[in-house]
């Protein structure tokens, strides 16, 4: 514990702001990750390079040898700066519509994201109702709401796709479904537990008022459990991206960050498979992001945010 | 649990009397109608299976009236409606193209299923034993009739089998390729699985431990972790295929990167758990800061460090089945499903499914039971 105040407080005696030392930890522990990054790079990419100049038989220098790891055409770990130019360029210089820009690839994957999401979302929230309302079927359904999460969904993707394609959807809707399938269960465990989270005290308030199921359900039930949506959708948006990229796999490589991952390792295009991930991480942090600024906003215009 | 709709009592109890009165009228209904669209067949010319709807609208009546053996009634009822149907799906007049007759004999059925089952939800239980036993045979009999409605609705509208097989042919497959299933399991699960989840989550656990001691590591991982956790970790596996080769390593690899965060951040938070007044006991009583580890932050943490046992259960299959996807020796469930599914002979993707939930569930299930073990001790476990 000292040594965590000692750090703490040289900076504050510099007068550095604070929020700088407030986020001085995750600053040093990020930029070690970065150092380890290149120092992984140089070790695991010498012997390949060493290998290229034996075989062209030309003097090298220890500079020549590290300047040659982080600077291979397909190295076994690419470089962060070689990951983040490849992510600019494949971002800024290619027209939006062609398959080579990897907005494009972002632009399918997102797309299929938010519309499982969506798909998920509402019938996770219905699901959720139906079980909270319907005594039988929380007895009956919610135990195999539970265990479908530990059926592999995603090995079901194929099969959504292929059996999908045979009757003629194709597109966005089959991935989206695996989305869907994906991200509706925190959605509704999270909404169980939110549409239930009202004290007995307050559920016999409203039954002295002769309040009806309709009634207490969208005077109590639903406010009190917006907290709980907010959480749960934060998870499900992640998980919405993962089933979209997974989903991507078994169509054979069209378009997305899936099928950029998939042909990337098909022509060993590490740097590619590289900064798709990166373009992914993006994608998913924002979306995170958004639907934290939505749930404050919504708290905040429901008078109960903290 | 308490509900609010309890003044609908009544509402519910009379619809209920109702229902099993028209699941009744339905099996007799169905007597009249025709079974096929094409052949000329009618259960009117078989008398056991006569009987045997006779019977079943004979239960459904009884069931009616609230009472103890209304539930089992009504089982009874359900039970002869689809031995009933399958039976008649064997006929290859009715299988493929199944007449009104049929249809609301499966109706009837289902109504009379769902019903049984709600009379089964509200029976008054004595014990804790008998609650339990209740609690367990309605999901189970629940998962019983889906599977039961799969088959009808394949069989009796003839869906292709390359779209979507009936769960009797798949249940058929996954008996007669026991073989190639076994060493897909050892492959997948026992190879990939299991090697990476134990990695995994002992390197979180460890790293975790190790945080917990300098603080400005701990308040410099957290929030690393919790990014990480939201990223779509299974991207990696092509860079984990190309650095461990096509065999388990690489598989293991990408389960053990999914199964690190979340135990990284779980753990972290278990750690916190044990307040101020425990550290100041443990510090009066001259316990060393490894003492103090083994004796009151781990005990303290376990509740949180199973569930991220738990979520990582299901997260280790998931990994290790997509790497799969990115090429594989010539076995494993993923492998298998994508060349399966190439070849179009579904029922057997549908086996390979059926042998990763199984497995999933019975994982999940040890580590819950290990769980229960292990923290008797919690609130939760002590209702």
């Amino acid at each position: 514990m000292t040594s965590s105040a000692d750090a703490l407080a040289l900076p504050q005696a510099v007068g550095w702001p604070t929020w700088l030392i407030k986020r001085a930890p995750v600053l040093v522990v990020v930029s070690i990750l970065i150092v380890l990054w290149y120092l992984a790079a140089i070790l695991m990419n010498a012997p390949m390079v060493r290998d290229a100049f034996e075989r062209a038989e030309t003097q090298y220098a220890v500079s020549d040898l590290i300047a040659g790891t982080l600077d291979s055409e397909r190295p076994i770990v690419p470089a962060p700066h070689q990951v983040m130019a490849q992510l600019i360029d494949s971002v800024f210089n290619y027209p939006l519509d062609s398959p080579r820009s990897l907005a494009y690839h972002a632009w399918v994957t997102l797309s299929a994201t938010v519309a499982g999401f969506a798909l998920g979302a509402i019938f996770g929230i219905l699901l959720a109702v139906l079980i909270v309302h319907v005594r039988t079927l929380e007895k009956s359904l919610l135990p195999w709401v539970i265990c479908s999460q530990m059926v592999p969904i995603l090995a079901i993707a194929p099969i959504v796709i292929v059996v999908l394609g045979a009757i003629g959807i194709r597109g966005l809707l089959p991935k989206s479904i695996i989305s869907a399938y994906l991200c509706f269960f925190p959605v509704t465990i999270g909404m169980v537990k939110g549409l239930t989270s009202p004290d007995p005290i307050q559920l016999d308030l409203m039954r002295t008022w002769s309040a009806n199921a309709l009634q207490i359900f969208w005077k109590l039930r639903w406010p009190s459990s917006v907290p709980f949506l907010f959480a749960s959708l934060k998870v499900a948006v992640t998980i919405s991206l993962v089933g979209a990229i997974v989903g991507e796999l078994p169509t054979g490589a069209q378009a997305g960050i899936g099928a950029r991952l998939l042909t990337g390792s098909y022509y060993g295009q590490t740097v590619q498979i590289w900064a798709a991930l990166v373009a992914a991480s993006i994608i998913a942090a924002s979306l995170v992001a958004l639907i934290d600024v939505a749930g404050k906003w919504t708290e905040r215009q429901m008078g109960t945010a903290t | 649990m308490d509900r609010a709709t309890d003044g609908d009592g009544d509402v519910t109890a009379r619809a209920q009397v109702i229902g099993f009165w028209l699941a009744a009228l339905g099996l007799l209904a169905a007597l009249a109608l025709p079974l096929s669209t094409e052949a000329d067949a009618a259960l009117t010319a078989n008398s056991r299976l006569l009987a045997a709807v006779f019977a079943g609208a004979c239960m459904f009546a009884a069931a009616a009236p609230a009472s103890v053996l209304s539930a089992a009634l009504g089982f009874i009822g359900v039970l002869l409606g689809c031995a009933v149907t399958l039976i008649l799906l064997d006929d290859d007049a009715v299988a493929g193209s199944a007449g009104w007759g049929f249809w609301v004999l499966t109706l009837a059925t289902w109504l009379g299923a769902i019903l049984t089952l709600a009379r089964l939800a509200a029976l008054p239980t004595a014990d804790n034993a008998t609650r339990w036993l209740r609690d367990l045979a309605i999901p189970i009999a629940f998962g019983a009739f889906l599977v039961y409605l799969w088959e009808v609705a394949v069989r009796g509208f003839g869906v292709s089998p390359v779209l979507m097989p009936a769960p009797s042919a798949t249940a058929k497959r996954l008996v007669e390729s026991l073989p190639t299933l076994g060493e897909d399991f050892i492959q997948t699960f026992v190879r990939s699985v299991l090697s990476g989840y134990v990695i995994g989550c002992s390197a979180g656990l460890f790293v975790a431990v190790i945080a917990h001691r300098f603080d400005f590591l701990k308040r410099g991982l957290l929030p690393l972790g919790n990014f990480v956790s939201a990223l779509p970790i299974v991207g990696i596996a092509p860079i984990m295929v190309m650095w461990f080769g096509f065999d388990w390593q690489s598989k293991a690899a990408v389960v053990a990167v999914m199964c690190f965060f979340p135990m990284l951040v779980n753990t972290l938070a278990g750690l916190a758990v044990a307040g101020p007044i425990e550290r100041d006991l443990m510090r009066s009583y001259g316990a060393r800061p490894g003492q103090t580890l083994f004796k009151l932050h781990l005990p303290a943490a376990l509740p949180f460090i199973f569930n991220a046992l738990k979520i990582n259960s299901t997260l280790a299959l998931i990994g290790a089945i997509v790497a799969e996807f990115f090429g594989t020796p010539l076995q494993g469930i993923g492998f298998r499903i994508s060349i399966e599914v190439a070849r179009m002979s579904l029922d057997m993707v549908w086996a390979e499914i059926a042998l990763a939930a199984v497995a999933g569930m019975a994982f999940y299930g040890i580590v819950a039971l290990a769980e229960r073990a292990a923290t008797s001790w919690h609130p939760s476990y002590r209702t």
